[in-house]
């Protein structure tokens, strides 16, 4: 396992889609503070081809695939889908050809960055194979459509266990589960109780049940409430996006993939903002944090602090700020920024 | 402007259901700021309960002639195998539309101010269907249905809602880049009524973008036409917002509203919502006047801050409100 890879002193290898927009920037800021903070990982660099490969029926290829798989974490920069017929989307063929089942995205308030929300520290894992996103539908009657929600015991089960165990390795105290069994009673029925089963072989972590409006009501009155929450997919699509809205937007917000055999796919969220890229003018610190996770998937738990550490104080300092968040800072003062502070 | 005529104060039946929980304390409430104001309304009480295996005789009967009723939380057993006796009235009434009307209250400081948000949420079909089945063990499916007839009803309510309320914008919350054919066909109908309301700006919002503009820049909705669950949550999003620690219109925002067990047995629910609420009521049955008192003396309750429960900083008991709202009918 990844222990056994780092007591010998061999690099970790994982794989790096730099993507498109702004992308290749952000990616080097992370080159950049990597190397500085002595991460003992060794980039394998994989860009987004230019025709689609038929053996994947997307733009990225069968080699970049069997990188992460090879490899089993990487990081990944936002793409932009080339738009025309005949092709998977990028991230769907990610998450079909991955597995990547659990959506993981810590949202924590950055101090210095004034949000009207402070003190928010909680984790949303969401599933991301089944539920409403099963693409399941048809038309009954003229007017008249239907969309299949599907719940499996088997999606449920693995992504309940990956949230306790994700609770366990980082000291989290509870873990919620959001639903909306009062109406859908055998699909959130079946979630739940997929939960309340992973939740009895963890006894030193407490377990509740949420609704999901009572959910979003109580987010925006008092966000501090929550600790670890864990949701079928579209209720984890809502709420880590209000999520992210509590904290500042998307711009901050890392996120990580899980997939089968242990795979973590860390990336940004945000998209390749064409608009700004190649300006110099890109925020890094998504992508950094999502970096960061991924440390702390590799147990590399001390580097992981080192670095979002001297991110926090960056911002919280407030010289060095990109213009996104209020600043005047170029990506590379800001990446020199961090880097003073490692 | 409505000027009250003589005979015009006609007695109206109003059907009551006290509900569970926190449900009788403020209907209670209700009824006794109404029999205050000597508002020309009778209620018919009917006793109808969450765990009830389904609404006794009467009741619908009741509402049906009577058009108009007031109701207290009905607790919805979770998992429990009797469909929420909720869902059960908006389908056998057939009540398509909820509407949450989401506003800052002068006298509580909120997170955001100038949000002024009404939420039209489709209540009959969707997620809501009840169409579940397990296919082979440990696989279930749950239907959404979603009809161009709902979708049409809603839409062109929440249009007329807005043109009638001079609102200047009607936002459609979807998720259709996903769902492709069920959101796509909800958006379709929007469309086609938005275009028969010109002078009423339309546009679209995805949901998961929805709850993030929400909590972030709440100032920039106005209408907002949703299908049946993000409509749920959407408004639940927007009424958090508008409180201080809790929010006041959570009885808008619930259907359920049971409440907390100290709650109940303290008697120290907030009326105030189901007042407002109560306040829509008379509007709805052309008594104006006594809608603008009711209103008139809760909010000057709020404000002076010297009467009100946990949830707004305060530590009376819902009788204390009361009596305090009475006491400030003109
Ligand atoms: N028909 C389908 N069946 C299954 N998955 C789909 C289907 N259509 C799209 N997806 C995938 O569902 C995933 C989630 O989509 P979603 O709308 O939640 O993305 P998003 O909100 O833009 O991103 P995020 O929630 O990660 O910020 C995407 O990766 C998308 O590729
Ligand atoms: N009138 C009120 N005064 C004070 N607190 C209230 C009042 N109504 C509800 N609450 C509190 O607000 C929270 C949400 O209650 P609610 O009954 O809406 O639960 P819910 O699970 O959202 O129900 P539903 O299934 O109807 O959506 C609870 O903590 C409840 O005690
Ligand atoms: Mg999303
Ligand atoms: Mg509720």
């Amino acid at each position: 396992s990844f222990l056994r890879r780092l007591s010998t002193t061999t690099p970790i290898t994982a794989t790096l889609f730099p993507g498109d927009g702004i992308g290749p920037e952000i990616a080097d800021s992370v080159k950049q503070i990597f190397k500085t903070a002595q991460i003992p990982i060794e980039w394998e660099e994989h860009y987004v081809g230019t025709e689609v490969d038929p053996r994947t029926q997307s733009f990225l290829t069968w080699e970049s695939l069997e990188s992460v798989r090879r490899n089993k974490v990487g990081l990944k920069g936002p793409m932009a889908t080339p738009i025309g017929k005949g092709h998977r989307s990028l991230n769907l063929t990610l998450r079909k050809e991955l597995n990547l089942y659990a959506n993981v995205r810590p949202c924590f308030s950055l101090p210095g960055y004034k949000t009207r929300y402070d003190g928010v520290d909680l984790v949303t894992i969401r599933e991301n194979t089944e539920g409403e996103y099963s693409g399941l539908e048809h038309q009954v009657v003229r007017g008249v459509v239907e969309s299949i929600k599907i719940i499996t015991r088997q999606a449920s089960l693995r992504v309940a266990e990956h949230a306790f165990q994700y609770a366990k390795a980082h000291g989290r105290e509870r873990v919620s589960a959001i639903h909306k069994a009062n109406i859908m009673q055998k699909t959130d029925g079946l979630f739940l109780k997929c939960c309340r089963e992973v939740a009895e072989k963890y006894p030193e972590i407490k377990y509740e049940e949420v609704v999901i409006d009572n959910c979003c009501m109580m987010l925006v009155k008092n966000p501090a409430l929550f600790d670890v929450l864990v949701m079928p997919n579209l209720y984890g699509d809502i709420i880590s996006d209000l999520c992210a809205g509590l904290i500042g937007g998307l711009g901050l917000t890392p996120s990580c993939n899980i997939g089968e055999g242990g795979i973590a796919l860390a990336e940004a969220v945000h998209g390749s903002a064409p608009d700004i890229a190649g300006k110099n003018m890109a925020n890094p610190t998504a992508l950094l944090l999502s970096a960061v996770t991924m440390l702390r998937h590799l147990e590399l738990n001390e580097k992981a602090d080192q670095i979002q550490n001297a991110v926090m104080n960056t911002i919280a300092e407030g010289k060095y700020r990109t213009v996104d968040l209020g600043g005047k800072s170029s990506t590379s003062d800001f990446t020199q920024a961090i880097c003073d502070h490692l | 402007t409505y000027m009250p005529r003589p005979g015009d104060g006609a007695t109206r039946n109003v059907t009551l259901i006290p509900g569970d929980g926190i449900g009788p304390l403020v209907t209670g409430a209700v009824e006794q700021v109404m029999d205050a104001m000597h508002a020309p309304i009778n209620f018919q009480k009917y006793e109808v309960h969450g765990n009830m295996r389904e609404i006794p005789e009467g009741v619908i009967e009741s509402i049906r002639e009577n058009q108009v009723c007031i109701k207290g939380g009905l607790m919805t057993p979770v998992g429990g195998g009797v469909s929420s006796l909720n869902v059960h009235l908006r389908k056998e009434l057939d009540l398509f539309a909820s509407l949450v009307h989401c506003i800052n209250v002068d006298g509580l400081p909120t997170r955001h101010k100038n949000v002024d948000i009404v939420v039209i949420r489709e209540n009959t079909e969707g997620e809501y269907a009840g169409l579940e089945h397990e296919v082979v063990p440990g696989v279930v499916e749950s239907l959404k249905v979603i009809t161009k007839f709902c979708s049409e009803r809603i839409a062109k309510y929440a249009f007329e809602y807005a043109h009638l309320n001079n609102r200047k914008k009607v936002t459609a919350v979807h998720k259709a880049n996903i769902m492709k054919l069920a959101d796509g066909l909800f958006l379709e109908s929007c469309r086609e009524i938005a275009a028969q309301y010109p002078s009423i700006e339309y546009n679209e919002v995805i949901v998961d973008n929805c709850c993030m503009q929400l909590v972030s820049k709440p100032e920039q909705f106005d209408v907002m036409v949703t299908p049946n669950l993000y409509g749920n949550l959407v408004s639940n999003v927007a009424a958090g917002n508008v409180g201080p620690d809790h929010a006041v219109f959570e009885q808008g925002a619930s259907a359920g509203n049971v409440g907390k067990v100290e709650m109940v047995e303290e008697k120290k629910a907030n009326p105030v919502a189901l007042l407002l609420s109560s306040a829509m009521m008379l509007r709805h049955l052309q008594f104006p006047s006594f809608a603008d008192r009711l209103e008139t003396a809760v909010k000057r309750v709020i404000e002076e801050g010297n009467f009100t429960t946990k949830d707004l900083g305060g530590d009376c008991t819902t009788q204390k409100v009361v009596d305090a709202v009475i006491a400030h009918l003109d």
